[in-house]
């Protein structure tokens, strides 16, 4: 089992290439829907204690829009797109130009929509990674919620569980226009799966 | 509710409170609140369980809190300490949802569901009877409750508050 506490700088470096492999095309697939430019943080990789994961994107309470695959294939894991409610608003009306979007409850359409830009920005990201670690990733199909952050974070970090108090987490964070959209890829691969990544990126772990 | 002490209660922790201070753990998706109450010296706890049990674990030390089948025993053990009986005491939950579920999906993924049978097990064995709950579902929830009356106050996103 690998021991995610001691994981070497460089270690620790090639996660981040893969926050920016994936992040990078899913933010070019963005900018292509919004046709406009658009901004992605350096990908930051940390263990993070469970009561913080949650934090990343504005405390366990905080409501926001997710969208959920499940990956199976190589590196089994799970991927989460997650935009806070009022940049998923932001980011409907930018897309249905002339549509009043009304703030708390959305239409099916409207979920559906955002269940498709995840899509779209989730799969850009996992098909670039594949494509440049030659691993087999094969996403679920994508599931949208409109819920607690904690209550949906908290479901892909389960794994993590029986380990430990924290999970390892891939984080990308993308920002339109001096921050007038703001939305998060979380990355976190199965504990079971650092070994082939690193693998695949060319380190070697005996 | 405002002027009263809130304790927090983390991911996988536990806790206690007394003289009206009310316990509070936020974002429960498929992790379950458990509460205990005794009314007549008005202590309560509450945990904040995420697994439903301790034989899979592989960490050490071992965070009692953090499962089912160690957190209810370590509550117990805790409030009787402050002078809870444990005959008096009641038990109410809520959380064990599933948030997403994926077609094909195995029943090792159904934490939620078995959080709240291995929670029911063991408050069985210890005879402390479950008053209510609000289990189930696929949203999250946050809760609190008042070691003063012991009412147990739910949020979710969709359908609001409601007390039990």
């Amino acid at each position: 089992m690998t021991n995610f506490n001691r994981f070497e700088a460089f270690e620790l470096d090639v996660l981040k290439e893969v926050g920016n492999i994936g992040a990078g095309n899913a933010a070019t697939a963005l900018s292509t829907l919004l046709n406009k430019p658009v901004d992605m943080s350096v990908p930051s990789v940390r263990l993070l204690p469970f009561e913080q994961v949650a934090e990343r994107v504005g405390g366990s309470e905080q409501t926001v829009i997710a969208v959920f695959l499940r990956v199976e294939g190589d590196v089994p894991g799970n991927m989460f797109f997650i935009m806070q409610k009022h940049y998923a608003l932001q980011l409907m009306s930018q897309l249905l130009p002339g549509e009043h979007v009304m703030d708390g409850t959305y239409t099916e359409l409207e979920m559906s929509m955002l269940c498709e830009i995840g899509n779209i920005l989730a799969g850009s990201y996992l098909s670039s990674l594949a494509d440049f670690t030659k691993l087999q990733l094969h996403p679920s199909v994508p599931v949208v919620a409109h819920d607690m952050a904690g209550a949906i974070l908290s479901y892909g970090i389960m794994q993590y569980g029986e380990m430990g108090d924290s999970a390892l987490l891939i984080e990308t964070s993308f920002l339109e226009d001096c921050k007038s959209l703001e939305g998060h890829f979380f990355l976190i691969p199965d504990p079971n799966s650092f070994e082939k990544i690193f693998r695949a990126l060319g380190v070697g772990l005996e | 509710m405002i002027s009263e002490k809130l304790i927090k209660v983390a991911m996988a922790d536990l806790n206690i409170a007394s003289n009206g201070e009310v316990l509070k753990t936020t974002g429960l998706g498929s992790c379950v609140g458990l509460t205990l109450f005794d009314p007549a010296k008005r202590i309560a706890g509450m945990a904040h369980v995420m697994l439903p049990s301790s034989s899979i674990a592989r960490e050490t030390p071992l965070n009692v809190a953090k499962y089912a089948d160690t957190a209810i025993p370590e509550l117990i053990e805790r409030m009787v300490a402050l002078g809870a009986s444990i005959r008096a005491m009641q038990a109410k939950m809520a959380g064990g949802a599933q948030m997403f579920t994926l077609p094909g999906q195995t029943d090792s993924l159904r934490i939620g569901p078995r959080n709240v049978e291995s929670c029911l097990m063991k408050l069985e064995q210890y005879n402390i009877p479950l008053l209510s709950q609000d289990t189930g579902g696929n949203f999250g929830r946050t809760i609190e409750f008042s070691s003063n009356d012991g009412i147990l106050t739910i949020r979710s996103v969709q359908h609001g508050i409601k007390e039990i």
